[in-house]
């Protein structure tokens, strides 16, 4: 199980065995990405023949566009982090690829049914996002050059997060299906709660280094674990406070869920100590049942969530539609276009992991999720490799948060959770969502470059070298 | 640091693992159970994506398909909507089908394995596919006369050809606009299913065959033949009418309509006694007659409690336990646990206009393939023999005479012999007013029944009417 991240060759200590020239595997990114850009035109091409009998105009300028993109991001990486992790960024350009595919088939599906006039046109609108996506993500590579610049700011990043967080409970106008997730100016909104998420694991992972001695102090040992100190306590349930008041106020389960996921997990991995899950699972359930007690709209994703059927007009109507997508497509699904993932309401964002999986088949969907776990354990090993307290935490933080998501996400989509409204990263419909995770993305990237970078050139000091070796005899 | 990351990365496998089973278990174990799913709408899109077959009545359809720009291809509409929907029902994206299109829902949608030839030819010729039509008994002139003679009230009728058994109407009101439940807006579909629940009778209920009343007085008829089929009576045959009848072993006064006697004498020829339909004269007749008799020829008819198809299903009609004597007396007169369908009682009325043959009522006239070939034929087939043609005459001099003379005179047509009899049924609330009967009288070509529930009124003065206009509908159409 633990093999991706102890295979040969990547252990830290051949890393920075000298005399060795590392390679930066900056080929292996370009070959896969050209690939992922295959693809992507592939399905394109497939989507337009099967739903309109022959390819789109716009092909043509989205290949150009969509491959321009990864060309420049390649370029970029390979000029601002040489020795990054070439698996994560065509990870992202298959995933994003596919679901701008998705999109786009979700928006011709108007056209499979003998109307002139296509449903939308949300592909091109997603295209620019991923764009401006791209914007963030060379920003992020060229102004971070060091991503342990970034603990000197973590006090300011959880302020704006902590803003960001708040601003749609207090500002007017911010609820979309019953959620208050959204800012909105002219024809315009954006979900400020996802890049709130970034900034906050920011300030996670640089408090937590910080304090991680003092938060691993044992009090007492109870049944093997060894319980914190009461007075410690305090930052964790300042974490579990705003989870809550999330909930409350803009009754928005994922973000809440997600957000205290990764605290309890980001404080686990400072201090090795697992009481602090225990601590955090106590919490969570107490929290849990409180709100289930308290709160309607809990009570309703909980109760269609045990059993969607039974609700099947009305909150249980989007399960059930997914759990049909998802049935009807099969081992090896409808086929791109040949299928009516657009029966599935919001099946562009929220519900587009159904889509695929109705189109696609499962053996589409394990794929895609199979390819999230590759990212995911790829910045987990970024962790592992990289030699600061920081670096290490915050690539944990940021490659748990996706996998977290993805888990909440696709858990709510498949019924094996409730439902919770947050996106599937890189692939749903949304502008917020996708350049908030090029953003996470370039800071993995940024992190990982560190990691593998030769300890020649490492500009790490000897105190932090040190460190590593010791911890892994430690284990 | 190292060590809980890698058991942070174990559980990412762990959890990730977890939705792979999970989609497994939802794409291959379950998919067939979702796929096939009721509310699983793509089959609805893949069934709406095909031509449905037309219903058609005299030539013209009354539900066809329309094609559109909509998601789902094809909309169900219906050409005089509440006039036909008893029979026609409805199609619905949301509520699934009823009436025809439910129970004829394989030809309709070209599922049906008389169309199978044609389905292999679809499929080598690239055709689009579509299904049957379905050609109905209905008479329009009939039905139009039926729906208007009801409108207002809540209530049935029933017409059928007595020859053949065609159905040639077959109202019932309230009724509704089936276009309204079978539309492409699900929520228009349901402002519109909420406003029918909102309805004291719900006009989805076709009460000429879902639903069995009192029946009253046109029970009589069935005594009448038990009576006459036995041997032992004629119309002529003098039976006692006093005005009132203790029940035997009760103290129960069983009286007239309106506590009037029968006759000065105390009795009266048997056609005298239908003729006026004099409660006490039947009360001892059914008793003299005997559970058995009655039962057996109320069975003939097909009153035994179970249902029937004609396609659509009829609900089956009953004459009760009889416990007693005394209850005997009061099933005789159609009270007591006596309930028919206004189908059943139509039927009643049909076996006397055919010479004691009851003839299998059917609606469906034949199956049709796309191009209008007849598939599928429906033949006349004999239900039963309740009595012989001599006892059928009888009853017809007698059915006469109750239009002539006695309660049903409102169903008097100039120039037209009418046969039939009335019924007043007493119930919980104001009581069901019925009338039976058949025309032209020496050579029926249509026999009817007429309900209206809790009408108020006798069966002679508010259904009575009604079906005169019905019978007239059809003689005037040349039938």
């Amino acid at each position: 199980m633990a093999a991706p991240v102890n295979g040969p060759g990547t252990d830290p200590r051949a890393a920075i065995a000298p005399g060795t020239a590392i390679p930066t595997r900056r080929g292996t990114e370009l070959l896969l990405l050209g690939f992922a850009v295959l693809i992507t035109l592939a399905a394109h091409l497939i989507i337009d023949i099967t739903v309109t009998g022959s390819p789109g105009t716009e092909l043509v300028t989205f290949g150009i566009w969509f491959s321009a993109l990864w060309l420049v991001a390649h370029v970029v990486v390979r000029r601002f982090a040489p020795y990054a992790d070439p698996l994560l960024l065509p990870c992202v350009a298959v995933l994003s690829g596919l679901g701008l595919s998705m999109i786009h088939r979700l928006d011709i599906a108007g056209t499979q049914l003998g109307g002139d006039e296509p449903t939308s046109v949300d592909a091109p609108v997603q295209l620019v996002w991923a764009t401006v996506g791209l914007a963030l993500f060379i920003a992020v590579l060229v102004i971070v050059r060091d991503h342990r610049a970034l603990a000197r700011f973590a006090y300011t990043l959880a302020l704006i997060g902590l803003v960001l967080l708040a601003l749609p409970a207090v500002l007017p106008n911010s609820e979309i299906n019953g959620a208050k997730l959204w800012i909105r100016f002219g024809g315009f909104s954006i979900q400020p709660g996802e890049f709130a998420k970034i900034c906050l694991i920011v300030f996670f992972a640089a408090y937590l280094v910080d304090k991680r001695d003092v938060l691993a102090l044992a009090s007492r040992r109870v049944l093997r674990l060894e319980l914190p100190r009461g007075r410690d306590l305090g930052p964790v349930l300042l974490a579990w406070v705003a989870s809550i008041l999330v909930l409350v106020f803009e009754r928005d389960l994922g973000s809440s869920l997600l957000l205290f996921g990764i605290f309890v997990v980001m404080l686990y991995v400072a201090t090795e100590r697992a009481s602090w899950l225990v601590i955090g699972l106590l919490l969570f359930a107490g929290g849990a049942f409180v709100a289930y007690q308290l709160f309607s709209h809990v009570r309703v994703r909980v109760d269609t969530w045990l059993d969607p059927f039974a609700y099947a007009d009305t909150g249980g109507y989007q399960v059930v539609q997914s759990l049909f997508s998802l049935g009807t497509g099969g081992l090896f699904g409808a086929g791109l276009g040949g299928g009516r993932p657009d029966q599935v309401p919001v099946a562009k964002s929220d519900f587009i992991a159904a889509a695929i999986g109705e189109e696609l088949g499962l053996f589409g969907l394990v794929a895609m999720i199979v390819i999230y776990l590759v990212l995911v354990e790829r910045g987990l090993r970024t962790s592992l490799v990289v030699r600061d307290g920081f670096g290490k935490l915050l690539a944990a933080g940021l490659a748990f948060s996706l996998a977290w998501q993805v888990f909440v996400v696709l858990g709510g989509v498949t019924g094996l959770l409730p439902l919770t409204g947050l996106t599937t990263p890189f692939l749903a419909y949304g502008g917020s969502s996708l350049v908030a995770n090029f953003g996470l993305v370039a800071l993995l990237v940024r992190i990982s470059d560190a990691a593998r970078r030769p300890a020649a050139t490492a500009t790490s000091t000897p105190a932090k070298l040190t460190d590593a070796p010791t911890e892994v005899v430690q284990q | 640091m190292n060590a809980p990351l890698r058991k942070v990365a174990i559980s990412v496998l762990v959890l990730f693992t977890l939705l792979i089973v999970n989609v497994n278990v939802i794409q291959v174990i379950r998919a067939e159970g979702l796929r096939e799913n009721s509310r699983n709408t793509r089959v609805l899109t893949d069934e709406y994506g095909r031509e449905r077959g037309a219903i058609v009545v005299d030539g013209n359809e009354i539900a066809s398909s329309v094609e559109t720009d909509d998601t789902l291809r094809y909309l169900r509409t219906y050409a005089n909507g509440p006039l036909y929907a008893p029979v026609t029902g409805y199609y619905s994206v949301l509520f699934g089908n009823r009436g025809i299109e439910r129970v004829e829902n394989d030809v309709l949608r070209g599922t049906d394995d008389r169309l199978f030839g044609r389905r292999l030819a679809d499929l080598f010729t690239g055709r689009d596919p579509s299904g049957g039509n379905v050609e109905l008994t209905l008479e329009p002139a009939v039905q139009e006369a039926a729906m208007a003679g009801l409108a207002g009230q809540v209530g049935a009728v029933v017409a059928l050809d007595p020859s053949t058994g065609e159905v040639l109407a077959l109202a019932s009101t309230p009724t509704y606009d089936p276009n309204l439940l079978s539309s492409h807006d699900p929520a228009a579909i349901r402002a519109y299913d909420e406003e029918l629940d909102a309805m004291e009778t719900d006009p989805r209920i076709n009460v000429g065959i879902s639903e069995r009343y009192p029946a009253g007085s046109i029970f009589k008829v069935v005594v009448a033949a038990a009576a006459l089929a036995s041997g032992d009576y004629t119309p002529e045959t003098v039976v006692p009418a006093p005005q009132d009848y203790i029940l035997p072993g009760t103290s129960t006064d069983l009286q007239n309509f309106g506590n009037e006697p029968c006759s000065p004498t105390g009795e009266q020829p048997l056609i005298d006694a239908l003729t006026i339909s004099c409660n006490t004269a039947f009360a001892q007749l059914g008793i003299d007659l005997g559970e058995e008799a009655v039962r057996e020829m109320a069975e003939a008819f097909g009153i035994d409690g179970t249902g029937f198809d004609i396609p659509l299903p009829v609900e089956g009609s009953t004459i009760g336990d009889i416990e007693s004597d005394a209850a005997l007396g009061q099933t005789s007169i159609g009270q007591r646990d006596v309930a028919l369908t206004p189908m059943q009682a139509a039927m009643i009325a049909a076996a006397v206009a055919n010479d004691g043959v009851l003839m299998n009522p059917y609606l469906v006239e034949s199956i049709q393939a796309p191009d209008l070939t007849v598939l599928d034929q429906t033949e006349p087939e004999p239900f039963s023999e309740p009595f012989s043609e001599e006892v059928a005459a009888q009853l017809t001099e007698m059915m006469t005479n109750v239009v002539d003379e006695g309660t049903g005179r409102r169903a008097q047509i100039s120039g037209i012999q009418v046969a039939g009899k009335t019924g007043t049924a007493e119930n919980a609330g104001p009581d069901h007013n019925w009338f039976i009967g058949f025309a032209p009288a020496e050579d029926p070509s249509i026999a009817v029944a007429v309900f209206i529930r809790n009408g108020g009124g006798t069966g002679g003065d508010v259904s009575a009417p009604i079906a005169r206009s019905v019978i007239e509908a059809h003689l005037q159409g040349g039938g």
